[in-house]
């Protein structure tokens, strides 16, 4: 599953992830870092079973966690295929099939909006 | 030589034995069967595009009212229309944005609404006459209350488009949708292989009078379109055909972020299979339609050319750009456009559409012009201050403190020993320095990324700079980075002021 872990200012000199996952053993797949000296937010893949623990120790230490649980919604609807939001995508998450229909693979979504500013019908939402 | 005429196929789509097929099935049958077996076998090859077309509006009459208005001024839902025709005729453009919402509800909403049954808000004022006394109107319909509700598009059907990329390091919000900074992105726009206009480069069937599929009802050809640009490959097509009997499916509204709204048309056109020509025309291939990948990073005019490209390229998903595998994006929808074409060709083949004759051709020699502009446009130097201020980098805090002081001037130019620009110092950097007990030199507490412009370029490009990065001024610079000039938004504000 993704996570999204953000370092507040007073805890970014530490070495939050590493002391965590060496704590834990638990490996954090990082997917997108924005750190520079005074805030961190990261987001990273770990496998379902090891996140409460991984979770646990980042918070012990005063990182906030939360899942990305809710990928991009696409209302069917309003959309028309055109595959505009697939070069902006930074996962790839879409794809046309062989047919030009558009295919999502929405568990790769990181959240991060590209999309939905250029779907020109409107048809993106991040939802929470 | 094989040859048909229009009332010949007419009469097959009558008795029902007439073979239509796709512009996309019409490249395998030409190979298989050679040009002159596929105009022997195939009597109409249908086409299909699905995609932003800007220049399209509804043109349409209210009816009028008691007691009755020459509306002068109009608004649907807030989106204006112009009206200055007769009483209460008026055209809504797809791409006019609302008064009240701004872009993300636009002319093309409107249009969409009214297709699909929703009840408009009207709002009209006139200046009154004995005839028609009435100064203002209010009142809310649909699209069964109009009288005529025809969609009339001065430009559709691109032949191809030239496809955007962007050198500049900021992402740029187009009507080419998002352009992600150096060369992240290429879009593009077209059907390629089911392209109408692709289909009969010379124009030989399509022309004034055709008869079209136009956003799911049946439309017409009424002329070559507005910039229509025959000698490059750039033609264009002006359309009519009637909303009351077209369908949301093929005319949808969209809204780019950071451009405007637009409409999304389905247009499908049947090119009558007449000779060996026209066979050959039909059989083009995304391999053959080749584009341009334009940089859009430059904001004038004359966009420069990275390179070519064909439409097969485009739609693999990535072309190559200075070496480097780049993601396209197309605009528009392949799948709506092979849906058009094939809903077209189902028409036919039922007997439900014929084709017809053009009574006029299409001109293959026009070509476009830029606008001619009699007012010279302004160029940052005719408008910058010439009076500003320098300090060399190595000076100190006290020093700059000292400048901005006596010359009661907010930005300091700070230049390297040549006279090179090095970076700016504002009396704010200056008072933070001082507040926080800093008093090296200049260079230290400068902000060293400095927007800058050229003395040579137009003023409008300046401010739009000045505007997406949110600052009031900017230093002006030669080739040799010597300061000549600054500009700030006050200058620019002067000039609007004597524009408008
Ligand atoms: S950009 Fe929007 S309309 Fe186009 S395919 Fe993506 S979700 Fe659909
Ligand atoms: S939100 Fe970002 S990661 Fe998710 S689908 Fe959109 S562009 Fe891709």
């Amino acid at each position: 599953m993704k996570i999204k872990i953000i370092i507040p200012t007073e805890r970014i000199q530490n070495p939050i992830i590493a002391e965590s996952m060496v704590k834990t053993g638990v490996l954090l797949n990082i997917m997108v870092a924005n750190i520079d000296s005074t805030y961190g937010e990261l987001i990273a893949d770990v496998e379902d079973g090891h996140f409460n623990r991984i979770k646990e120790a980042l918070e012990e230490r005063g990182a906030f966690v939360s899942t990305l649980d809710q990928p991009i919604h696409r209302d069917e609807e309003e959309c028309v295929e055109c595959g505009a939001c697939i070069s902006v995508c930074p996962m790839k998450v879409y794809t046309f099939d062989e047919k030009w229909n558009l295919f999502m693979d929405d568990k790769k979504c990181i959240r991060c909006g590209m999309c939905i500013k250029m779907c020109p019908h409107q048809a993106l939402k991040l939802g929470d | 030589m094989v040859e048909k005429s229009v009332q010949e196929i007419n009469n097959k789509i009558k008795d029902g034995s007439v073979n239509v097929v796709t512009a996309e099935e019409m490249v395998g049958i030409v190979e298989e069967l050679g040009v002159e077996g596929a105009t022997r076998e195939v009597d109409v090859v249908t086409t299909g595009t699905f995609g932003a077309m800007c220049s399209s509006g509804l043109m349409f009459n209210l009816g009028h009212s008691e007691p009755p208005i020459k509306i002068q001024k109009v608004w649907l839902n807030d989106v204006e229309a112009y009206s200055g025709l007769a009483a209460v005729d008026a055209y809504l453009g797809a791409a006019q944005i609302s008064d009240t919402r701004g872009i993300e509800y636009g002319g093309a909403h409107v249009i969409e609404d009214l297709l699909r049954g929703k009840e408009i808000n009207v709002h009209a004022t006139s200046y009154g006459t004995d005839c028609y006394p009435r100064k203002v109107l209010d009142t809310t319909l649909t699209l069964e209350d109009l009288n005529e509700a025809i969609l009339l598009n001065p430009r559709n059907a691109y032949q191809k488009y030239a496809a955007a990329t962007n050198s500049s390091k900021r992402i740029l919000h187009t009507y080419m949708g998002e352009l992600l900074p150096k060369f992240g992105n290429v879009t593009y726009s077209g059907a390629g292989v089911l392209s109408p206009l692709s289909n009969d480069p010379d124009y030989d069937t399509i022309g004034l009078g055709t008869r079209i599929f136009m956003g799911g009802a049946q439309g017409y050809v009424i002329g070559n379109g507005t910039q229509h640009s025959p000698t490059n490959g750039f033609g264009t097509l002006m359309l009519k055909g009637d909303l009351k009997e077209m369908s949301s499916d093929y005319v949808r509204a969209a809204s780019f972020t950071g451009y405007g709204s637009t409409l999304y048309m389905g247009i499908g056109i049947p090119i009558p299979v007449l000779n060996e020509k026209i066979a050959k025309a039909t059989a083009v291939t995304d391999t053959d339609i080749i584009t341009e990948i334009l940089d859009y990073g430059a904001g004038s005019r004359d966009k420069p050319v990275i390179r070519k490209v064909n439409y097969s390229e485009l739609r693999s998903g990535t072309v190559d750009i200075y070496e480097k595998k780049t993601p396209t994006s197309s605009m528009s929808s392949f799948k709506n456009a092979r849906k058009i074409a094939n809903e077209l060709k189902e028409w036919v083949k039922h007997g439900k559409f014929f084709i017809s004759t053009p009574a006029e051709r299409l001109s293959k020699t026009d070509v476009v012009k830029p606008m001619k502009q009699t007012h010279a446009i302004p160029l940052v130097k005719d408008v910058m201050s010439d009076f500003f201020v320098t300090i060399e980098g190595k000076h100190t805090v006290r020093e700059a403190a000292k400048k901005i002081w006596e010359n009661s001037f907010n930005h300091l130019a700070v230049v390297s020993d040549s006279g090179e620009l090095l970076g700016i110092v504002t009396a704010w950097d200056v008072s933070k320095a001082v507040a926080e007990n800093i008093f090296d030199s200049v260079d230290s507490i400068m902000t060293k990324k400095v927007l800058t412009c050229t003395p040579n370029e137009p003023v409008d490009l300046a401010a739009r700079r000045l505007d997406t990065n949110g600052v009031s001024a900017m230093p002006v610079i030669d080739s040799e980075r010597h300061v000549v000039g600054i500009i700030t938004s006050d200058n620019i504000s002067k000039l609007l002021a004597r524009r408008y």
